[in-house]
């Protein structure tokens, strides 16, 4: 469904993206992960339009995104929900999840956005006690959910998620990885998932790739890539070395 | 107590005229983060080009006023094209301020030129008797002043809270990466700022001429009158550049009443200056979110 081939990104001189290829099927969640720097945050901005590629190819169901502005390929069925959440903090939860529908909004569609925001409210119903609140007063959590309701709402056909887990407590983690998998089913998504938390990422997905200093450098099965021993000790923090030593 | 509410009155309607700029700085700053310091020449653009149709063309009042509007917005939509979209990628502030200050200058060239040095004004709106209120006299335009003001107020907030488009500018000035992702065309919203900022400054400049008259040159000290009207209510807060607008106008005007008219503009800079000691976020706004831009 997307296929990237050979993307290569500058910033300035330097690149912080080399010949990444990588390819997603209609349906999967795939995980991107590696640490700090390594570009994955770049990839996401790349497909997403906010940076223009020095060369390489992005498709989207075989057309080609990498000419087209970031308003055209929220048009085209991609949405993102942006590392550090970027909810609209002084706008209510309401007028944020309204404002992820402006891409198709009009007065034809108005009663279909209504009843999309219906929908959401359905899936997070923490969302509807809040919609008259600020959403710079709602709890990391929450505000995530926000941002996440706040892309469904373009009806996109790709997600892309930067660091859904970023900041929350560790029995937030698990609600909000479960309700990406709960949404794949209900949205018919393709979800691409970049995680720092990469042992999360890679039990709800399908397939996963490595980045390390803007190169794949592995890519498999997400059973697999679990199982690898480099990926074990450089994302899972398993220690081989004391484990050798016992 | 006539003497006050008469001061109080006056106050009023310039108050309306500051506000009106106060708004339009406002609204370019939340979009931008730039200071349009030609958002004064639009009143004064309006005033004059209302005077020209009107009395110099003989046009009807209501044909008139559309050509005038939209002369200014044909105006403010070419300073955005033309000065500010090229430089917005490099992302200088101060030299898209400095850029507004020179095409303040412009503008005020070419209305000198056209206009020459004298003062210019039409008559009110509707005829009619002046309104008395305890002793204290209140002509029809002032009330048209007043009046236009309140409607462009109640205008704006609709249109930021209850249409599509509002909402996008909203959100551009509160988070433009998040405002892109969402498909805002950001370049647009900047576009519809200028646009709207430069309408409503010609509005003010519209209702205005009959009372107070207008010349090429008052731009200037609209700007910085407006400016602090935005300062003393919050830089970005629409409701701080009301209240700050019809502050200024009404202090301003008892100062000329009670102590000298000289002292008249002296007071809007001793405002700006005590606010910028004092609480320099303004009435509402907020020193935190200050502190985190750059300007």
């Amino acid at each position: 469904m997307l296929k990237i081939k050979n993307l290569d990104v500058y910033y300035g001189k330097l690149y912080t993206l080399k010949k990444v290829s990588l390819h997603l099927n209609k349906g999967e969640i795939v995980a991107l992960i590696g640490s700090n720097g390594a570009g994955k945050t770049t990839l996401l901005n790349t497909i997403s339009g906010l940076i223009k590629p020095a060369s390489g190819i992005i498709s989207l169901e075989g057309k080609d995104l990498t000419k087209l502005t970031p308003e055209k390929i929220v048009r085209e069925g991609i949405a993102q929900v942006p590392e550090g959440r970027h909810v609209f903090k002084t706008l209510s939860v309401e007028e944020n999840i309204l404002l992820g529908a402006y891409s198709r909004y009009s007065l034809k569609t108005k009663r279909e956005i209504k009843e999309n925001i219906e929908k959401i409210y359905e899936l997070f119903p923490k969302l509807k006690e809040r919609k008259k609140q600020l959403a710079g007063t709602l709890s990391g959590g929450e505000q995530q959910m926000l941002a996440i309701g706040r892309a469904l709402m373009s009806k996109p056909k790709l997600l892309l998620l930067d660091e859904p887990s970023m900041g929350l407590a560790p029995n937030i983690i698990k609600e909000v990885f479960s309700y990406i998998v709960d949404l794949k089913r209900v949205f018919a998504l393709t979800v691409l998932l970049v995680e720092q938390n990469a042992k999360n990422a890679l039990k709800i997905s399908d397939r996963g790739y490595v980045l390390e200093t803007g190169r794949v450098i592995l890519e498999g099965s997400a059973e697999d890539l679990l199982m690898n021993r480099d990926v074990q000790r450089a994302y899972l923090g398993r220690d081989l070395d004391a484990e050798v030593r016992i | 107590m006539t003497l006050f509410l008469q001061f109080l009155f006056a106050g009023l309607t310039t108050g309306s005229v500051y506000a009106l700029v106060g708004i339009g700085f406002n609204i370019i700053y939340n979009s931008t983060s730039i200071i349009n310091l030609a958002q004064g020449e639009f009143v004064v653009l309006g005033g004059l080009m209302m005077w020209f149709f009107l009395e110099s063309l003989q046009l009807p009042f209501s044909v008139s006023l559309c050509l005038t509007l939209l002369t200014a917005a044909i105006i403010g939509l070419a300073q955005e094209r033309l000065t500010i979209k090229p430089l917005l990628k490099k992302g200088d502030l101060l030299l898209m301020i400095m850029v507004t200050i020179a095409f303040s200058i412009l503008i005020r060239g070419i209305l000198m030129f056209k206009f020459g040095k004298d003062p210019y004004t039409y008559s009110p709106f509707t005829e009619g008797e002046p309104i008395e209120i305890f002793g204290a006299i209140i002509t029809q335009q002032t009330l048209w002043v007043i009046g236009i003001t309140v409607f462009c107020i109640v205008l704006l907030y609709l249109f930021f809270n209850k249409t599509m488009t509002g909402r996008a500018m909203k959100a551009c000035s509160l988070d433009v990466k998040a405002a892109r992702l969402m498909g805002i065309n950001v370049s647009k919203v900047v576009m519809l700022s200028f646009l709207i900022s430069a309408v409503i400054g010609a509005i003010g400049g519209i209702a205005i001429t009959p009372i107070s008259l207008m010349e090429y040159d008052k731009g200037a000290m609209l700007s910085v009158k407006g400016f602090c009207a935005a300062i003393l209510g919050g830089l970005g807060k629409s409701r701080g550049a009301v209240v700050g607008g019809f502050t200024l106008g009404m202090l301003e005007s008892l100062t000329a009443g009670y102590i000298h008219s000289g002292f008249k503009d002296a007071i809007a800079l001793l405002i700006m200056l005590f606010i910028l000691f004092v609480k320099p976020a303004g009435i509402f706004g907020k020193t935190e979110i200050l502190r985190l831009r750059k300007f």
